[in-house]
C-alpha cells in the first residue's frame, strides 16, 4: 500500500474515522477545483478523492453526472485531471486518490496510467465498473507501480467473493452498503452494521463505506463501524450553489470531521 | 416445433471457451459491484432454465402461438430480379408479433424473470421495438414493466412510446447525455443498482455484461435455426452470403449463429449515416476501436480520451456506439465481416422494397436489404443471399414521408 494510505488508516486507528471527500475534477471549472480540493484537505478531510469526469458514469446519481458534465463540456481530460492532481500533492501532504470509469483508463494504457498517476503524486485509483473478476491486469500495473487498488464490495457480495476482493485490496476495501447510486439519502442503510461484518471477517484491509453520506450524524453512524467515510454528492452539490464561496464547503466538512472524533469502530 | 428445441443446443456459444463470459479477449463483466450477484444469479437461473422441459416447451409454444413462430422465408423475386444476378431470400422477422425479432428475446427473458420470482422488469429501448416487445411479454406474464428512453428517441418514435403505455407500460423520459439508446442503457443500469432485489433488466441487444449477451443471443438464435432449415428445404444447402443490420447486433448474432464458421459469408451492416467523422455514424466495428461500455469489452465509438462519442443513424435501432462482444470476436477472426451502408442508401432500399415486393421494412433493416441489392448485381444468378429483415417499418412512417412524401 502506499505510504501516504497506510499511515492515514494508521495514525487514526481507535481514535477516529478518517474522511475522504470527494470531488468532480474540473468542475466547477480547472482553477476552481484545485481550490475545492484544497479547501477540504484544509477543514479536516483526511484524503481527497478527485473524480475524472467520464461520459456515461453508471454508478453515478444526478448530483455528479451533472458536475462531471459540466466538467467535460470545459473540456476535463484525464491527463487534466492527473495535472489536477498533481496541482494538489504540491500543496498538501494527505493522500489523493483518483476515482475514474475503466474505459478512459483503459485508453490511455493501464501501464501508462498507473505510471503517470504515481508521478503526479496520486495514492491510490477507485475504478467502479472493475469488479475483482476483471481487475487483474489493473492490479498488476498498480502494483508495478505502487499505485493502490480500491476494490468495491456490497450488501450482495457473497462470502467467495469478498474473499477474491481482499486480495486485489492494496489500499481499502470501499464497501456499499446500499444499493443505488451516488447520491444524498436520508439515513443509513440498517444492513450496514453485519454487513461490514462479514467483510472484517475476512479481510485485513481497512474499510471505507461510501454512497448516500451526506451528514455529520450520518459520518458518525458510519464510524462506529468503518475505518473510513466517504463523503461525495453532498460535497458536490454544496459546491454547485456556493457561487465561489467556499464558507459554506469548509463549514460542512469541519462538521463531518469533528463528528468522527472519538468515534472509532468496535469490531 | 422440435427445432426449437433443439436451438439449445445448437446455440452453444463455440466461441465462449477461452473464460466464462469472454469472446476471446471480448465480453466480460465491467459492472458495478452491487450487480455482479444480480449477474451471477442470472447466470444460474438461465443454465436451470435451459435444461427445464417445462421451461422449453412454455417459451416454444408461446413463440408459436403467441409471436406467430415460425416466421417464413420469402423468396423475393421481383427484387432478385430488379438487382439482376443473385437469388434473395428475406427471413421475415417483420412478420413478428409486435413487428420485430425483439419478441424473440423479450418472451424468453420475461420467462425466465417470471421463473426467477422478479415482479418487475426493466428495459431500455431505442427505437421503440425493443421496448413495445418488452411491454408486451410484460403484461402477458403479469409483471409491471418500465422503459426508459432518451428524450430525442420519445419525438421520433411517439407511436411506440404510446404503444408501450397502451400496454401498460411506463415509460421514464431519459434526459441525460445525448438523450438516446446509450443513456437509457445508463439509466436503465442505475435502476437495476438500486432495485436489482426485485427487478430484471430486460436488455434488448447482446450488449451488456456476461451473461446478457450469450443470453440474447440463445433467445434470438431461433432466427437461424429457422433459416438454416427452410433454406435447406428449398434449396438443399447452405446460402453463400447471410446479411443482417447491426446496432448492438441481436437479429444479426441471432441469424448468424448456426452459420459461423460453416461456410456462407456472414455480412453485418453498420449505420454509415451522413459520413465517416465523429458523431456521423453508427460504425462501431468499422471505424471504431477497442474499449468498454455497459458492461463489456468491446468495439466502441469514442475520442482519444475514451469518452463515448456521439452517433447518427436515420434508424433509432443502429444509433449505438457499442457492439455486443461476440461480433468483435467474429470480426477480429474473420469469421464475419462488416460493412457500413449509409442513410440515403438506407431509405432508397426501403423504398426499393416496398415498391417491388410490397414489403415495407424498418430502417434499421432497410440497411442490410440495400447491401444485399448492391451485392447480388455484381453475382450470377447461381449465388444466394439470405437477408435479415429484422422488422417492419410503421415506425419510420414520418422519416419516409419527410423524404419521399
Amino acid at each position: 500500500m502506499s505510504n501516504r494510505l497506510m499511515e492515514m488508516f494508521e495514525n487514526v486507528r481507535g481514535r477516529r474515522g478518517v474522511l475522504i471527500a470527494y470531488a468532480t475534477g474540473g468542475f466547477p471549472d480547472m482553477a476552481s477545483s484545485r481550490e475545492v480540493i484544497l479547501a477540504m484537505l484544509d477543514a479536516g478531510a483526511d484524503a481527497v478523492e478527485i473524480g475524472i469526469p467520464f461520459s456515461d458514469p453508471v454508478m453515478d446519481g444526478p448530483v455528479i453526472q451533472s458536475a462531471s458534465c459540466d466538467a467535460l463540456s470545459r473540456g476535463a481530460t484525464p491527463a487534466g485531471m492527473l495535472e489536477l492532481a498533481a496541482g494538489v500533492r504540491e500543496q498538501a501532504k494527505k493522500p489523493v486518490l483518483l476515482m475514474t470509469y475503466f474505459n478512459p483508463v483503459f485508453r490511455y494504457g493501464l501501464e501508462n496510467f498507473a505510471a503517470d498517476a504515481v508521478l503526479c503524486g496520486v495514492d491510490g485509483v477507485v475504478i467502479p465498473d472493475l469488479p475483482a473478476e476483471e481487475m487483474g491486469p489493473w492490479k498488476a500495473a498498480s502494483d508495478a507501480a505502487r499505485l493502490a487498488t480500491v476494490p468495491f464490495c456490497s450488501v450482495t457480495t457473497s462470502l467467495e467473493r469478498i474473499d477474491l476482493i481482499s486480495t486485489m485490496a492494496t489500499g481499502f476495501i470501499y464497501c456499499v452498503s446500499l444499493l443505488g447510486t451516488t447520491g444524498v439519502r436520508k439515513s443509513v442503510s440498517p444492513e450496514l452494521g453485519p454487513f461490514l461484518e462479514r467483510v472484517r471477517e475476512r479481510t485485513d484491509a481497512p474499510l471505507a463505506v461510501g454512497l448516500g453520506i451526506s451528514t455529520p450524524e450520518q459520518c458518525a453512524e458510519v464510524g462506529r463501524y468503518a475505518d473510513g467515510v466517504i463523503v461525495g454528492s453532498a460535497l458536490v452539490r454544496e459546491v454547485a450553489g456556493s457561487g465561489g464561496d467556499l464558507a459554506g464547503l469548509r463549514e460542512m466538512v469541519r462538521g463531518m470531521s469533528g463528528a468522527l472524533i472519538g468515534i472509532c469502530s468496535s469490531m | 416445433m422440435a427445432e426449437i428445441q433443439d436451438d439449445f443446443e445448437r446455440a452453444a456459444d463455440p466461441a465462449l471457451s477461452t473464460r466464462p463470459g469472454y469472446y476471446g479477449g471480448f465480453g466480460g463483466r465491467f459492472v458495478p459491484e452491487p450487480l455482479m450477484a444480480a449477474l451471477e444469479e442470472l447466470d444460474y437461473a438461465l443454465q436451470g432454465v435451459c435444461e427445464d422441459p417445462v421451461f422449453r416447451r412454455e417459451l416454444e409454444r408461446l413463440l408459436r402461438d403467441f409471436a406467430g413462430r415460425p416466421t417464413p422465408l420469402y423468396h423475393a423475386r421481383n427484387m432478385s430480379r430488379e438487382a439482376g444476378g443473385a437469388a434473395i431470400y428475406l427471413k421475415r422477422e417483420d412478420l413478428c408479433h409486435t413487428g420485430s425479432h425483439k419478441l424473440n428475446n423479450s418472451l424468453g427473458q420475461c420467462l425466465l424473470a417470471s421463473h426467477m420470482g422478479k415482479s418487475r422488469v426493466i428495459a431500455e429501448t431505442g427505437a421503440g421495438q425493443h421496448g413495445v416487445a418488452c411491454a408486451t411479454a410484460a403484461a402477458l406474464l403479469g409483471l409491471e414493466c418500465e422503459v426508459y428512453m432518451g428524450e430525442v428517441d420519445i419525438e421520433r418514435q411517439a407511436m411506440n412510446v404510446f404503444r408501450m403505455e397502451l400496454l401498460g407500460a411506463r415509460v421514464i423520459p431519459v434526459g441525460t447525455g445525448s438523450r438516446t439508446l446509450k443513456d437509457s442503457v445508463n439509466a436503465a443500469l442505475r435502476d437495476w443498482v438500486e432495485n436489482v432485489r426485485t427487478t430484471h433488466y430486460c436488455m434488448g441487444s447482446v450488449v451488456g455484461p456476461h451473461p446478457f449477451p450469450a443470453m440474447v443471443r440463445r433467445f434470438q438464435s431461433v432466427i437461424g435455426v429457422e433459416t438454416l432449415e427452410q433454406f435447406d428445404e428449398v434449396e438443399g444447402r447452405l446460402p453463400d452470403i447471410v446479411v443482417a443490420c447491426v446496432g448492438g447486433g441481436s437479429n444479426s448474432i441471432g441469424i448468424f449463429s448456426p452459420f459461423i464458421g460453416k461456410g456462407p459469408t456472414l455480412v453485418g451492416i453498420e449505420a454509415g449515416g451522413v459520413g465517416s467523422s465523429p458523431g456521423e455514424h453508427g460504425g462501431s466495428l468499422c471505424l471504431g476501436d477497442v474499449g468498454v461500455l455497459h458492461g463489456a469489452m468491446s468495439y466502441l465509438l469514442q475520442d482519444e480520451d475514451g469518452q463515448v462519442a456521439e452517433t447518427h443513424s436515420v434508424s433509432a435501432g443502429l444509433d449505438y456506439p457499442g457492439v455486443g462482444p461476440e461480433h468483435a470476436y467474429l470480426k477480429e477472426n474473420g469469421l464475419a465481416t462488416y460493412e457500413l451502408v449509409g442513410d440515403d442508401e438506407a431509405l432508397e432500399a426501403a423504398l426499393f422494397l416496398t415498391r417491388g415486393e410490397g414489403i415495407l421494412p424498418a430502417l434499421e433493416s432497410a440497411h442490410a436489404v440495400a447491401y444485399a441489392r448492391r451485392t447480388a448485381e455484381t453475382l450470377g444468378p447461381d449465388k444466394r443471399i439470405v437477408v435479415c429483415l429484422s422488422g417492419r417499418g410503421d415506425k419510420d412512417i414520418d422519416t419516409l414521408r419527410e423524404r419521399f412524401g
